[in-house]
């Protein structure tokens, strides 16, 4: 099996600020893999370098056998993401924002209203497939975002915090249909969460990052031996520790608070 | 190119599904031409000037069009809020596509708002000399929609949030369609006011659109249309420039 992420040795610093430190790791293909760590410790930076968004200071990607900085449109066919904050379009219809982003992506006519019923089906909206997304609640939303996701067929799925703000029950079924996907299609899961239980119940193996170092990196059930705690969560506690986390300005804060330095200096 | 024609129609959609923005941007239009159009008409015709009404129609035309044009482009600051734009950056398509996509759209959806006034302007009396140029007046109507949704575009490109937008309206919207030929005609002006009425780009559509619906150009119509598509394209580059720096 070959593996669809690999990440060597990769850094991201914004000014004197080292958002992610000399981080290794491979995800094998078909994997679900959980990307684990407190608020501001690098994951969504990571995830940002992952899907081309952002450039990495030094180190070398590779996205289903591509580069994410010099073969960007590879890459991004290779993937489907779901972000930390919904992306969808509230004033067209569900059943419109999968057919744009069919589109956008070149998937044929024919295949795009095929892909799109049988995936509205999976997530349950077929039936509201001609509502506005302004009218979906959270959790429909959500759903929504994970079936426009797998409209072009990734063999890769990034999800960055897929669940948060959703009831126990939504939760429940977006990851029954995540591992649906990932056994059936062999599309290869990579997300962040919050929820220790969730990466405990779904993800083949973790990886815990703090201060944009990877701490620990191991099944969950190796992690919770490891540290002897019984749950994932008390392992992710004694990894990281207890202290609470002031959440870091974000990247595009502090990319913002530098160009006003580099102007005020005159430079730009 | 498919994804230049799906990002159009998306603005589209989203332009006829908005009855309510569409009147809303009516009114502002309506009023002016209204109380100028009928208001300043009597002392106009004394100064031996003619008929203001039809003086004035192309400038509120044009008035009417800069406003949603630069709306249009600033949308990219709603997309970018409630997150559609994320959507669009990590599609496999390049930043020029969808910065094309979405100037076109916005441009013609500024358009259909300068049409939607003309038909206001015709059914309170405005007078067309020779229907023939109909297509001429379309072309000036669509290269000031173009023009601005690309100013909106490079502005939206750079603003972080929706407090800018009265800056933008006011200081730059307005003065650009104050200072122009739209209300009043260049002859005769203090020649400083005249000078910053030749450097506005408006003054050239309103003219080209004036020309057009009452055949007689203050211009050439060769001035009017060179200008505003030598313009167009300059803003066009440098709204597609500050659009490929956007970061997330």
């Amino acid at each position: 099996m070959s593996d669809m992420i690999v990440v060597q040795d990769l850094v991201k610093n914004y000014g004197n600020f080292c958002a992610v430190n000399h981080i290794s790791f491979a995800v094998p293909e078909g994997k679900i893999f959980g990307f684990l760590g407190p608020n501001g410790a690098g994951k969504t930076t990571t995830i940002k370098m992952l899907t081309t968004i952002l450039e990495p200071t030094s180190g070398t990607l590779r996205v289903n056998g591509h580069d994410p900085v010099r073969e960007r449109k590879q890459v991004r066919r290779s993937f489907g993401i779901v972000f930390q904050d919904p992306s969808l379009d509230d004033e067209l219809t569900a059943l419109e924002n999968m057919d744009l982003h069919g589109a956008l992506y070149g998937v044929p006519r024919g295949e795009r209203l095929k892909g799109t019923q049988s995936l509205l089906e999976l997530v349950g909206l077929w039936e509201r497939r001609d509502d506005f997304v302004k009218q979906y609640s959270g959790g429909m939303k959500r759903r929504l975002e994970i079936a426009r996701a797998l409209l072009h067929r990734p063999r890769i799925l990034f999800l960055d915090e897929p669940t948060i703000g959703l009831d126990p029950q939504t939760r429940n079924h977006i990851w029954g249909y995540i591992d649906t996907l990932s056994k059936e299609q062999n599309v290869t899961v990579f997300f962040t969460t919050h929820y220790m239980e969730e990466a405990d119940r779904v993800a083949a193996e973790v990886a815990v990052i703090d201060h944009g170092k990877i701490v620990a990196q191991d099944t969950p059930a190796a992690l919770k031996q490891q540290t002897s705690a019984p749950t994932l969560e008390d392992a992710f506690i004694a990894l990281t520790g207890h202290a609470i986390r002031e959440e870091e300005a974000n990247a595009t804060d502090r990319m913002r608070m530098m160009r006003n330095a580099w102007r005020g200096a005159g430079r730009r | 190119m498919r994804a230049v024609y799906v990002l159009c129609v998306r603005q589209l959609k989203r332009y006829v599904r908005s009855p309510a923005r569409i009147v809303g941007s009516l009114g502002q239009p309506v009023v002016f031409l209204l109380a100028l159009g009928f208001g300043l008409g009597s002392i106009f015709k004394r100064a031996g000037a003619g008929n203001y009404f039809d003086f004035v129609a192309p400038g509120i035309i044009a008035m009417g069009i800069m406003f949603t044009a630069v709306f249009s482009g600033i949308e990219i600051i709603w997309d970018r809020q409630f997150g559609f734009l994320k959507e669009t950056l990590v599609a496999p398509v390049s930043r020029l596509e969808i910065v094309i996509g979405r100037v076109l759209g916005g441009a013609i959806v500024a358009m259909l708002q300068g049409f939607a006034v003309f038909i206001v302007c015709i059914a309170f009396g405005f007078r067309i000399h020779n229907w023939a140029l109909l297509p001429v007046a379309l072309v000036f109507m669509f290269l000031i929609s173009l023009l601005f949704t690309s100013i909106g575009t490079a502005i939206g490109s750079v603003l972080q949030d929706m407090q800018g937008f009265p800056l933008v309206m006011n200081f730059l919207v307005m003065p650009l369609f104050f200072f122009s030929d739209a209300l009043f005609p260049m002859k005769g002006l203090p020649k400083i006011l005249e000078g910053a009425l030749r450097l506005n780009p408006v003054t050239y559509g309103v003219d080209g659109l004036r020309g057009a619906f009452s055949s007689a150009f203050a211009f050439s119509i060769i001035t009017d249309f060179a200008v505003l598509i030598v313009l167009s394209a300059v803003l066009l580059s440098i709204g597609s420039y500050l659009f490929s720096r956007i970061q997330l």
